[in-house]
């Protein structure tokens, strides 16, 4: 059985890798917001044919071939072209664009499941597209998107585990450094999963919460 | 460009196999992870609907700690953890075991929510027709949970499918383990792993297509 | 004096469907104009077509002398509308209050974004409003709160806020429950006191016979019938409006 003193050194071993991981998670998350929402502006509100096929394709790509392939892509790929990015840039920009596609197809659902009748009293009241959008449409579809954006918030923090692959310095990357320097690999392993877990915890509460205001909301 | 495309003209001949040999891994090793996620899923379905206490708790929990943990962690603690308690898995065997015990809680919720989504009345419906409650089962309930839980089903499988990919971290031969196997022999990174991008797109996209096709009449 | 309306050879199709062939017919200044006929005569449609909700295939639309839709012989975008739509004010059936937004604003937002009002004079208009179609103490509630009756009366505000110079009714009444059809035809009939000129489809027959001044009979998308309302309900001429009104009636 491991004793306490081991189990503190692992735990402080372990959070060094912390802000990478928030910063990752984080970063990776303001550009899946950002760009998912734009694309999905352009895909429901323009009329351009190829605009329309090119969204479609990336969120295609995007979100039929895994994260860790597109980091590879970025990391070492790119560098073979003479294009190197840091493991935490190739990292953040990797789950970024993955994000995009994901949260694209949340914000289109939300902007989907709104009736009609939204867009035509809008209209009717003088409001211009644009403004009908900006007003009307979007805060409700974002609102909608809630609850689906907080699940791919869950699933991002999981998914940062993934850049230690190209050696980001995350939570994940230290366990897997520090298990080949120690027998304890059980404990730091567990360690390393309680860690995501009380990062996943608060999230996943407000995922519940959001949920059921919805629900309230709908019903 | 030509630049670019060059080496799939030089090497293809040498590279398919070796990814088509790649792609059959991961084809079986998701298959695997999934049929074993259903079995485990609807285990695990039976804990949240039984009447015992203790086995909803363990369910609850479980979903809890397994939806906020990476699958990387898990598949670790698997291969890498376990023979320190005196456990030990082949790589595949653990890797299978990890994408199951992880998918496992996505299955649940999804028959969860498709029993929910069926109205009381068609089991009183069923009920008072003269069913006894397992033929309402099978022949009312289940078709229906099956027609509204089948495309989000699909849509986990792409997902396993995507995150079998981390077994290439412990040693599993398939796409991305192989991709850098050849990468390193070949120097050429960027058209490999961009090869492997596609090999996973062409078993995953017919899937992703499928399942908006079956959502389709349901969401107009 | 010259009509406020005119609406001239008005053709709509959907795809190889005609639904309106060719209307005609002008509403003067302060005039309360019904539309009647059986569902799927095309009722909405027409409506629709006065402020563009829907792109009448043929005819011309004028309100107060100036072409609704078209601008150099080629049509205008959604954009170019706004100021047009802004003239006039629309009632839908299912009310489509906007519910991210308290009542207030919702009566608000127009003045706001459209007329470019500030905050405060928008929500003073906004509160005028409400107080006409008697709203006011739920003036910070969600419309989600809000019974049907009530939402509808609060769509009716969110138009009068527009000062429109014609206002549509699209069957205000129609998705209400039965004891809530009053209130809302109540707050409608006072407008028509203050003078307002409407275009109002509707299938509460003894209202439009009581408010209107005249009543258009629309059957396979054209009006078969027109004429000052008592005239039209009491004494049809045609066939056609006397066996629709026997069985409106029933
Ligand atoms: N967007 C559309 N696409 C195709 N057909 C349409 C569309 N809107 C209306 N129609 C058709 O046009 C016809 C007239 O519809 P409209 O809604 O104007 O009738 P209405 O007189 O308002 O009927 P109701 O009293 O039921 O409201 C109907 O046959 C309807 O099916
Ligand atoms: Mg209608």
């Amino acid at each position: 059985m491991p004793d306490f003193e081991t189990f503190r050194l692992v735990l402080e071993g372990l959070v060094a890798g912390l802000g990478v991981t928030v910063l990752v998670a984080l970063s990776s998350l303001a550009i899946g917001l950002a760009l998912g929402f734009a694309l999905s502006l352009v895909r429901e509100f323009t009329r351009t044919r190829a605009a329309h096929f090119a969204i479609d394709a990336y969120v295609e790509l995007l979100r039929n071939i895994p994260a860790l392939t597109h980091l590879f892509i970025l990391y070492f790929g790119l560098a073979s072209l003479g294009l190197r990015l840091s493991s935490i840039a190739a990292a953040i920009l990797g789950l970024g664009l993955i994000g995009a596609a994901v949260t694209c197809d949340i914000f289109r659902a939300g902007f989907r499941s709104l009736p009609k009748g939204q867009v035509e009293a809008g209209l009717a009241v003088g409001l211009t597209p644009r403004q009908t959008i900006i007003s009307i449409l979007a805060p409700q579809a974002m609102r909608i998107a809630l609850p689906g954006l907080g699940n791919y918030a869950v699933q991002l923090v999981k998914d940062t585990s993934v850049v230690s692959a190209i050696a980001a310095p995350e939570i994940m990357f230290f366990a897997r450094s520090m298990v080949t320097s120690s027998f304890q690999t059980t404990l730091i392993y567990a360690t390393a999963a309680g860690l995501y877990l009380l990062l996943s915890l608060p999230l996943m509460q407000c995922v519940r919460v959001l949920e059921a205001h919805y629900g309230k909301l709908k019903g | 460009m030509t630049g670019f495309l060059q080496p799939y003209f030089e090497y293809g001949g040498e590279w398919w196999p070796l990814l088509a040999e790649a792609m059959l891994n991961t084809a079986l090793l998701s298959v695997a992870g999934f049929f074993l996620s259903v079995v485990l899923g609807l285990a695990l379905l039976l804990c949240q609907m039984s009447g015992s206490a203790v086995l909803r708790g363990f369910a609850a929990l479980y979903v809890t700690t397994v939806r906020g943990v990476p699958l990387l962690a898990i598949l670790f603690l698997l291969y890498f953890g376990l023979p320190g308690v005196g456990i030990t898995f082949n790589a595949f065997t653990a890797a299978v075991l990890g994408l199951s015990l992880c998918f496992a809680a996505q299955v649940s919720e999804l028959f969860r929510a498709g029993l929910k989504a069926i109205p009381k009345g068609q089991r009183e419906a069923a009920l008072a027709a003269g069913f006894t409650p397992a033929q309402c089962f099978t022949f009312v309930i289940l078709p229906q949970v099956v027609r509204v839980i089948l495309s989000p089903m699909i849509v986990t499988f792409v997902s396993l499918l995507k995150d079998s990919s981390l077994a290439s971290l412990i040693t599993v031969n398939e796409l991305v383990l192989t991709g850098r196997a050849m990468a390193t022999e070949y120097f050429l990174p960027l058209q490999i792993y961009i090869a492997v991008g596609l090999c996973y797109f062409m078993i995953g996209w017919p899937f992703s297509v499928l399942s908006r096709r079956l959502a389709a009449p349901a969401a107009r | 004096m010259d009509a406020l309306l005119s609406v001239a050879g008005l053709r709509k199709s959907f795809g190889s469907v005609e639904v309106l062939k060719g209307i005609d017919f002008s509403v003067k200044a302060g005039e309360k104009i019904a539309l009647i006929g059986p569902s799927g005569s095309g009722k909405s449609t027409c409506l629709r077509c006065m402020n563009f909700l829907e792109t009448p295939t043929a005819g011309e639309i004028l309100l107060d002398g100036e072409r609704i839709g078209m601008r150099n012989g080629r049509m205008m975008s959604d954009r170019q509308l706004a100021p047009q739509r802004a003239e006039m004010g629309m009632v839908f059936q299912l009310f489509n209050l906007w519910p991210h937004l308290t009542v207030t604003e919702n009566v608000a937002i127009a003045a706001r974004k459209v007329r470019g009002l500030a905050y405060k004079e928008a929500r003073e208009l906004a509160l005028d409003m409400l107080a006409k179609v008697h709203m006011t103490h739920r003036a910070d509630a969600s419309p989600l709160e809000l019974s049907g009756g009530q939402q509808q009366r609060v769509a009716i505000a969110r138009a009068l806020a527009q000062k429109p110079k014609l206002m549509l009714f699209d069957e205000p009444t129609s998705a209400l429950d039965p004891e809530l059809v009053c209130e809302v035809l109540n707050v409608i009939e006072e407008l028509a006191g203050e003078g307002r000129t409407m275009l109002l489809v509707t299938h509460e027959i003894a209202f439009a016979r009581d408010v209107a001044d005249r009543v258009m009979f629309l059957d396979g998308g054209v009006i078969v019938e027109e004429g000052p309302a008592s005239a039209v309900i009491n004494t049809p001429r045609e066939e056609r409006t006397r066996s629709f009104l026997k069985q409106i009636r029933h």
